[in-house]
């Protein structure tokens, strides 16, 4: 239903055949997937199987050998991370991405400091906000005074998802966010998911847990060695079916199949 | 609200486990490592004044130590950025003299003989300095450039710096030594007249521990906006009295250094005074050259701390890609690094040559590594993302305080190199050593 309304809508993102190769590599290889504005979309996959490679052009981190990204039905111009934050591109990365020796406050703002009248750094508004955010995702988080290589790795990651929503994100990426989480901060993630995605921010969430992505994506899109194997509503598809995908690359009737796709079964 | 309260709870419950030294580091925020240099210091001062017989700790040996350690501390606030960025710039020393020689000619004969300037004007310091700056920040460019854009590694870059500048630095007179410097510019290199007098070095103490104050309420009053912890009054008061009397403690020595009778004499005569009986007690006060060099250690430290400037510099040195990631131009930030070390390598240069009152090719030679030393026993990490501008001039000075003290010994400057070799090997391990067990 959600998707019923979402699809005559023009796409939040809309990544048409990109591909990348590293060396020999074809890392991505002809994907297409789009994100409409409200939803969740799961990217999931085998180790390796380009996941993080194709979010981490949607983000500028990689330039793109092919293939064209566009942004509220208008082709995007992302070169760099800061291009991509420019059209509300925020990205929780696998590796986390922080600046190991400076504390978790200047870790949310790098890159957007808040600033006094007299354009130094407004440290301690810096460190109010931090609080404020980190209190939503980890209320028992209290170092922040520390640099974040002495933070345990359940923590960083909170600071790394604080980071993300702090800036009002149109788009967000998350990649294996919750993968050092315990229990009880996976839920809050969860929880902050749905609120986010109430707020019609459009979410990229990759993650192995094939039990989560049914319980927080509205569509999953499954990769192979660089290709997309295809695409269904959750709604359309079992967790075996996904599991079939993921392993064998087998398509099942509920999907809409991509270039990956097993040939000889269908 | 409730977060500052929560905060202020769980601090004081953790403080109850500390013994009373960590509490009392805590209350006063201290670290560790800067007491550690503070006491290496304390030691090498006291050490050093038995076995001189008593001349170390004199005015007169305190106040040229002062002047002695200035260039290097200035090049060393520049260093500090560049290593914490995990780069290395080898090439200071080769252009402290090449941009030594641009200043010294430009002042002594193309100003006189090209642009008809006189001896002695006053514009002439302004402009050979100003030149001079713009010589380091278009080498520093160069080289930045270079590393950040091309890509080719620091230690290369700057490895052929180093004898790109010195063999420059032989061109610009075909090594032929350029001698008087300008009378103003002379004042940068200190002595009698290169100093302030005791008038001005009291107004600067004053003004000094007015800073401190202001800096101090400044940060009460600001994390009193966010109901953040305060730091204890006590610890404020202990931290701030101590700053103020190492301001009053050092113009006090400066000031008890008083010219030499020689020069007081002439001073005199020139001006038509008599000279009482038991001699003119004239103070030298601060050396100009002091003074910059303290001016820069506030300017570097604001930069590093207080800017946006400063704080990317720290987050590409502790992680790159997290850097460029979050969307900051990490080359243009690598470019500017090294033209601040351009800039303040010319500067040292006019200190140096202004103290020898001559510009020489051979002007730095070894200074890039007095200056890394500097930098690394102040605590700057070689692997990048660490080290304080603070620590780098104290560890200036105390290399500066090794290598004069050893002159006054005697001891001869081969075994003056093997002691100071040492003690950067020592005082690097004993930092390792450190870091491991916080
Ligand atoms: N910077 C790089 N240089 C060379 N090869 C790379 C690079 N980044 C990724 N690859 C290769 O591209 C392929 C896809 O990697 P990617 O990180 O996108 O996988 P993934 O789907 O995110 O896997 P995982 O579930 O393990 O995170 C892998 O074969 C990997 O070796
Ligand atoms: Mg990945």
């Amino acid at each position: 239903m959600a998707e019923a309304a979402s699809r005559s809508s023009v796409p939040l993102i809309d990544m048409r055949n990109i591909s990348i190769a590293f060396g020999g590599i074809r890392a991505v290889d002809d994907a297409s997937v789009d994100l409409h504005a409200g939803e969740v979309l799961a990217l999931l996959g085998h180790n390796g199987a380009g996941k993080s490679t194709l979010i981490k052009i949607l983000s500028g981190a990689y330039k793109r050998d092919a293939g064209q990204i566009f942004v509220n039905g208008e082709e995007a111009v992302i070169n760099n991370p800061r291009d991509a934050k420019k059209y509300g591109i925020e990205t929780i990365y696998q590796t986390l991405a922080l600046a190991d020796n400076v504390d978790a406050a200047a870790n949310l703002f790098l890159g957007r400091e808040l600033m006094t009248r007299w354009n130094t750094l407004d440290d301690v508004a810096m460190e109010a906000e931090a609080r404020k955010v980190m209190g939503r995702l980890n209320p028992r988080f209290q170092r922040f005074k520390e640099p974040v290589i002495k933070l345990s790795g359940g923590q960083r990651q909170s600071v790394a998802i604080a980071r993300a929503i702090l800036f009002n994100a149109r788009i967000l990426i998350m990649d294996e966010p919750t993968a050092a989480l315990g229990p009880q901060e996976t839920a809050q993630v969860g929880e902050l998911v749905r609120q986010l995605k109430a707020d019609g921010i459009g979410i990229f969430l990759i993650s192995h847990d094939i039990h989560d992505v049914f319980e927080l994506a509205d569509r999953v899109c499954v990769m192979k060695n660089g290709q997309v194997v295809g695409t269904a509503s959750t709604q359309d598809v079992t967790q075996d079916e996904v599991l079939g995908m993921i392993i064998l690359g087998k398509c099942p009737p509920g999907a809409i199949p991509g270039p990956g796709a097993l040939k000889i079964a269908a | 609200m409730s977060d500052a309260t929560s905060a202020t709870t769980a601090d004081r419950a953790r403080e109850a486990e500390l013994g009373p030294l960590a509490r009392f580091l805590k209350a006063t925020e201290l670290d560790i490592r800067m007491l550690g240099m503070l006491g290496a210091l304390v030691l090498i001062w006291t050490v050093l004044h038995f076995l001189s017989g008593g001349l170390f700790l004199t005015p007169r040996n305190l106040w040229n130590l002062s002047v002695q350690t200035s260039s290097v501390a200035i090049m060393a606030t520049g260093m500090v950025l560049v290593i914490v960025l995990r780069n290395i710039d080898l090439s200071v020393g080769s252009m402290e003299g090449f941009v030594g020689m641009v200043m010294g000619v430009l002042q002594a004969q193309i100003l006189i003989r090209v642009f008809g300037f006189s001896l002695g004007e006053p514009w002439i310091w302004v402009i050979a300095l100003g030149c001079g700056i713009l010589t380091g920040l278009i080498i520093g460019a160069l080289h930045g450039f270079i590393i950040a854009y091309l890509e080719v590694p620091a230690f290369i870059v700057t490895l052929g710096g180093l004898l790109i500048w010195r063999g420059a630095a032989w061109w610009v007179t075909s090594g032929q030594t350029v001698a008087p410097l300008d009378a103003t510019f002379q004042l940068m290199g200190g002595g009698p007249m290169g100093s302030i007098g005791a008038g001005w070095s009291w107004a600067v103490a004053v003004a000094g521990c007015l800073g401190v104050a202001f800096l101090m309420l400044n940060g009460r009053s600001q994390r009193k906006r966010f109901r953040f912890p305060l730091r204890p009054v006590w610890a404020e008061v202990l931290l701030g009295g101590v700053a103020c009397a190492a301001i009053l403690g050092a113009v006090w020595v400066a000031n008890s250094y008083p010219w030499p009778v020689g020069i007081v004499r002439r001073y005199a005569e020139a001006r038509g005074v008599e000279v009482p009986e038991g001699g003119l007690f004239i103070a030298h006060g601060i050396a100009i050259p002091v003074l910059m060099a303290v001016a820069v250690g506030i300017v570097m430290t604001f930069v590093t701390n207080r800017t946006r400037f400063g704080r990317y510099v720290f987050a590409i040195g502790g992680n790159p890609e997290a850097a460029n990631l979050a969307g900051i131009n990490t080359r243009w930030v690598t470019m500017k690094v090294f033209m601040i070390m351009g800039v303040l390598v010319a500067i040292s240069a006019a200190i140096s040559s202004a103290r020898l009152n001559a510009a020489t090719n051979a002007l730095g030679t070894l200074d890039e590594l007095l200056v890394i030393a500097a930098a690394v026993i102040g605590g700057t990490s070689l692997a990048g993302g660490a080290g304080t501008i603070i620590g780098a001039m104290l560890g200036a000075l105390l290399m500066q305080s090794l290598q004069s003290g050893m002159v006054l010994l005697g001891i001869d400057s081969p075994l003056q190199n093997i002691v100071v070799g040492a003690v950067l090997v020592i005082a690097v391990w004993l930092d390792t050593v450190y870091r491991k067990r916080v």
